[in-house]
C-alpha cells in the first residue's frame, strides 16, 4: 500500500484493486454463466416433463386445435400457432392424404432457445419452450434457428397498442407456450382439449405411469426431423415418412394463409 | 535508437529539403485545399443524397409508428434486406481498415495516398451496417436488452460484441493518422471558425515533435496488427449468425473464411470506386496514379479468384451431397424463383473478372466498371445466401413464402447507401482525403528502404537499419 501523503496518488491502488476484482467478477459470471446452462434436471425422473402424443389414426384434419389454439390464446390475425398440415400421397386408385397436426415440438435440445441474444427464448424446467415478451426485442433470430418453422412474429401494430400478455404485444415472437397458463392450473392443453377425435394425449413425459407414457410404450411412435438432433417432444403415432418430410421441408413454410382483407385466404 | 539513425539520414541527405521529416505544406497544397474547390455537381449531389436520406429517415418513421407489418417479411421468411444489407456493409468496411493494416505492417509504399479514403469508408460502413439490425428488431427501443440480459450463447451476442469492438478500434486508427494532418490543417487560412476549432480538437496539441512522432508510429503500429484480427473475427461472426444454425445450406463451415473473403473483396471494390471518384472531384491524378489502381486491381483479382473458389466449392458440396433439404434451397437458387439473381451474380462476377484481367489498356475504367459490378454481385451474394434458406421451397406444388421487398423496405435501404455515400463525400470535403505527413515521410521511407535492399545483396555489409526503420 502507498502512502496517501507520499504519493499524493490515492486511487492508485483502488484502481488496481477495481480493475483485478472487476476482472474476476467478470470472468466468474462467464464461467458460471456456461456451467448453468448446461444444468439439467429434466431427465431425472422425479421431475416433471410435458409432451403430447398425436395419434395419426385418429386425426382427421378437423383443424379444432388449431382453432381453439386461436381463440385460447387470442392469436392475431395471420399467425397461428398450431395447424394441421396436408400431404396427398399417391394418384387415384391407390391415394391417401395424410393429416399431420403441428406444433411446436418443445425439443429437449431447443435450436431457438440455443441463439436467442437475449434469454427471452427459455425453456421452463418442465421442457416448456416459452418467450418472455417483455423482454424479447423481435430479432427473430429463432425463426431463422428454428428447423420446424413453429415460429410466427407479431407483424401488425394493433391500434389500441401493446396489451398486457396473455393478449397482443407486438413486434416480439409469438409460438406455442403448451398452453402453460393452463397446465399450471391442472387442465390439459386447449388443443388437447379441443381435439373431437381423442387423437392427442397430454402428460408427464418422465411418469412411467401417465397416459402419455402408456400410449408411446405400446405405439411405434416417431418425431419430425428425428435426425436433427432437436429431440422433440411431440410424438406422432402412424407418421408416414413422406409426408412428414414435405410437412416439415414444405408444409413447415405452408402454415396457413390468413388474410385481414374481405377477399380470403387461400 | 532507430529515432536517431532515420534523423541522420534524414540530415545527412542533402538533396531533400529541409523539412522533409515534417509536413511539407508547399508540396500538398492540393491535398490541403481540395474541399474547397468543389464545383457545383458536387453540391447538387449533396442536395439530391441527402433527399434520398431523407426519405429513408421517412421510411423508417413509419415504420417505427406502424411496425414490421409495413415490410415484406413474413412468418416464413422472417428475414430480408434489412439483414442483407447487415451482411453487406459490415462486408465494405473490411476494405479498409484491414487493407490498409495489412498494407502497412507489409510496409508497401504505395499505400501512403489511399489509407486515409479506406480507413474513412470502413468506420462508415460500419456505421450504416449496424444500424441495419435496428431497422430489423420488431422493438428497437428495448435494444439494450442485448446488454442488460444478453447470453453469451448467441451468436447474435457475438456479433454485437465484435462489431462494437471493431467500430472503436476502426474509429481510433482514423482518427491516429489524422493528428498530424489536423494540426497542418488548422494552420491554413481561409478555414472557418467552426472546422478551425474541430481541427484543432483532433490534433490534441500535436507539435511534430520526434517522441510525439515516434508514439504516434508505435501506436499506428500497434493497432494495425490489433486491427487485423478483429476484423477477421467480425465477418466470421457475421457468416456464424447464418452457420450455428442448422437451416439447410446455412449450415455449413466455410462461411467464416466465404464470408471474410467475400467482404475484403467487396471492400477493395468499393475502394477503388471512392478513389477513382476522389481522383476525379479533386484533381489529385498526381497522386492517385495507374499504378494505385492497378495494385488494387490486383489485390481484386486475387480476391475474386478466391470469391470464385469458396462459391464453387460451397455449392460443388451441397449439390453433389443432395441431402434432401439442401437440394431443395439449392435448387431454388440454381433453378428456382432465386434463379435469375444467382445467375446474375455469376454473371457479373464473371465480367468483373474479364474485365480486371484485360484491364491493361485502361486500368482506372476497368477496374472502376468491375468494382461497380463487383459491389452489385456482392449484395445479390448476400441476397441469395440469406433468403433462400427462408423461403425453401421442397416438392412440386408446394409454394413456400415468398419474398419482395416493399416500398418502406427499399426506401430504408435507399437512405442507408445514401447516407453512406453523403456522409463519405462530406469527410473528403473537410478534412484531408490523402494522409499528407505520411506522403511527406515516402521519400526518407525510400531512402531507408533502398538501404535496407542493398544489404540484402551478398557483398554489401550487414545494415543497422531494417525495414522497421522505417517508422520514424
Amino acid at each position: 500500500m502507498f502512502d496517501k501523503e507520499k504519493t499524493g496518488r490515492e486511487s492508485y491502488v483502488t484502481r488496481r484493486e477495481l480493475l483485478k476484482t472487476g476482472g474476476s467478477a467478470v470472468a466468474a459470471i462467464v464461467a458460471g454463466n456456461a456451467v448453468l446452462r448446461r444444468t439439467d434436471a429434466e431427465n431425472s425422473s422425479e421431475s416433471v416433463v410435458f409432451g403430447i402424443a398425436i395419434d395419426l389414426q385418429k386425426c382427421y384434419g378437423c383443424n379444432s386445435c388449431s382453432v381453439s389454439c386461436k381463440s385460447e390464446n387470442n392469436v392475431p390475425l395471420g399467425n397461428f400457432r398450431s395447424w394441421v398440415s396436408q400431404y396427398n400421397k399417391g394418384t387415384y386408385p391407390s391415394v391417401k392424404r395424410h393429416f399431420i397436426p403441428r406444433m411446436c415440438n418443445h425439443c429437449e435440445n431447443p435450436p431457438c432457445v440455443k441463439v436467442c441474444p437475449t434469454g427471452a427464448s427459455f425453456k421452463r424446467e418442465d421442457g416448456i419452450v416459452l418467450v418472455d415478451k417483455n423482454v424479447c426485442i423481435g430479432c427473430r433470430y429463432c425463426m431463422s434457428a428454428c428447423p420446424y418453422g413453429m415460429r410466427s412474429f407479431m407483424w401488425k401494430k394493433d391500434k389500441s397498442g401493446d396489451q398486457p400478455y396473455p393478449s397482443r404485444i407486438f413486434g416480439v415472437v409469438d409460438k406455442c407456450d403448451l398452453c402453460y397458463h393452463r397446465i399450471d392450473s391442472d387442465i390439459t392443453p386447449s388443443c388437447v382439449n379441443a381435439c373431437p377425435a381423442n387423437a392427442r394425449i397430454f402428460g408427464n413425459l418422465n411418469d412411467k405411469e401417465s397416459e402419455v407414457s402408456r400410449f408411446k410404450a405400446i405405439h411405434p411412435v416417431s418425431t419430425l426431423m428425428p435426425d436433427s438432433g432437436t429431440k422433440p417432444r411431440i410424438f406422432y403415432s402412424g407418421l408416414d415418412h413422406e409426408a412428414a418430410h414435405v410437412s416439415v421441408n414444405a408444409g413447415a413454410r405452408m402454415s396457413p394463409v390468413e388474410s385481414d382483407s374481405d377477399s380470403g385466404g387461400e | 535508437m532507430s529515432i536517431e539513425k532515420t534523423s541522420a539520414i534524414c540530415e545527412d541527405h542533402n538533396s531533400l529539403p529541409e523539412s522533409s521529416c515534417d509536413i511539407s505544406p508547399v508540396t500538398y497544397k492540393e491535398i490541403t485545399e481540395a474541399g474547397r474547390s468543389v464545383g457545383s455537381s458536387f453540391k447538387t449531389a449533396t442536395i439530391l443524397l441527402g433527399l434520398v436520406l431523407t426519405g429513408g429517415i421517412a421510411a423508417w418513421i413509419n415504420q417505427l409508428i406502424n411496425g414490421l407489418g409495413e415490410t415484406g417479411m413474413q412468418n416464413s421468411v422472417s428475414w430480408g434486406i434489412y439483414i442483407t444489407n447487415f451482411v453487406f456493409f459490415i462486408g465494405i468496411s473490411h476494405a479498409g481498415t484491414l487493407i490498409s493494416a495489412i498494407l502497412r505492417i507489409s510496409n508497401a509504399e504505395w499505400r501512403r495516398p489511399i489509407t486515409r479514403a479506406a480507413e474513412a469508408i470502413t468506420v462508415l460502413a460500419l456505421i450504416f451496417g449496424g444500424i441495419q439490425i435496428v431497422f430489423d428488431l420488431g422493438k428497437p427501443e428495448r435494444l439494450f436488452n442485448v446488454l442488460i440480459s444478453g447470453r453469451l450463447g448467441s451468436p447474435m451476442v457475438w456479433d454485437v460484441i465484435c462489431v462494437v469492438v471493431y467500430l472503436m478500434s476502426c474509429i481510433f486508427f482514423l482518427l491516429l493518422p489524422l493528428i498530424p494532418d489536423m494540426a497542418h490543417m488548422k494552420k491554413q487560412k481561409g478555414i472557418s471558425e467552426r472546422m478551425n476549432r474541430i481541427y484543432s480538437k483532433l490534433s490534441f496539441n500535436w507539435t511534430g515533435s520526434k517522441e510525439q512522432k515516434h508514439q504516434l508510429e508505435k501506436a499506428i503500429g500497434f493497432m494495425a496488427i490489433l486491427i487485423i484480427p478483429i476484423a477477421i473475427s467480425v465477418h466470421t461472426v457475421v457468416s456464424w449468425i447464418f452457420g450455428m444454425t442448422i437451416r439447410p445450406m446455412w449450415h455449413s463451415s466455410i462461411f467464416g473464411p466465404y464470408f471474410v473473403t467475400g467482404a475484403i473483396f467487396s471492400g477493395i471494390a468499393v475502394m477503388i470506386i471512392a478513389l477513382a471518384w476522389i481522383r476525379k472531384t479533386y484533381s489529385l491524378e498526381k497522386f492517385l496514379k495507374t499504378v494505385h489502381f492497378d495494385n488494387l486491381s490486383r489485390l481484386l483479382l486475387i480476391m475474386s479468384a478466391l470469391w470464385f473458389y469458396f462459391t464453387f466449392a460451397e455449392y460443388l458440396t451441397a449439390g453433389y451431397g443432395s441431402l434432401p433439404e439442401e437440394l431443395a434451397v439449392f435448387n431454388s437458387k440454381l433453378s428456382g424463383e432465386f434463379s435469375f439473381l444467382f445467375w446474375s451474380m455469376i454473371v457479373l462476377m464473371t465480367i468483373a473478372f474479364i474485365l480486371l484481367l484485360l484491364r491493361k489498356r485502361n486500368v482506372i475504367k476497368s477496374s472502376v466498371i468491375a468494382s461497380l459490378l463487383i459491389v452489385i454481385g456482392m449484395w445479390l451474394e448476400r441476397f441469395t445466401i440469406i433468403i433462400p434458406t427462408l423461403t425453401r421451397t421442397a416438392e412440386e406444388g408446394y409454394k413456400a413464402g415468398i419474398y419482395y421487398p416493399t416500398m418502406t423496405e427499399s426506401m430504408i435501404t435507399a437512405g442507408s447507401l445514401a447516407g453512406f455515400i453523403l456522409f463519405f463525400m462530406l469527410f473528403t470535403r473537410y478534412f484531408p482525403v490523402i494522409s499528407m505527413w505520411e506522403m511527406s515521410e515516402a521519400k526518407t521511407a525510400l531512402n531507408i528502404r533502398n538501404k535496407v535492399m542493398e544489404s540484402y545483396l551478398p557483398d554489401s555489409p550487414e545494415s543497422e537499419l531494417t525495414e522497421k526503420s522505417i517508422e520514424v
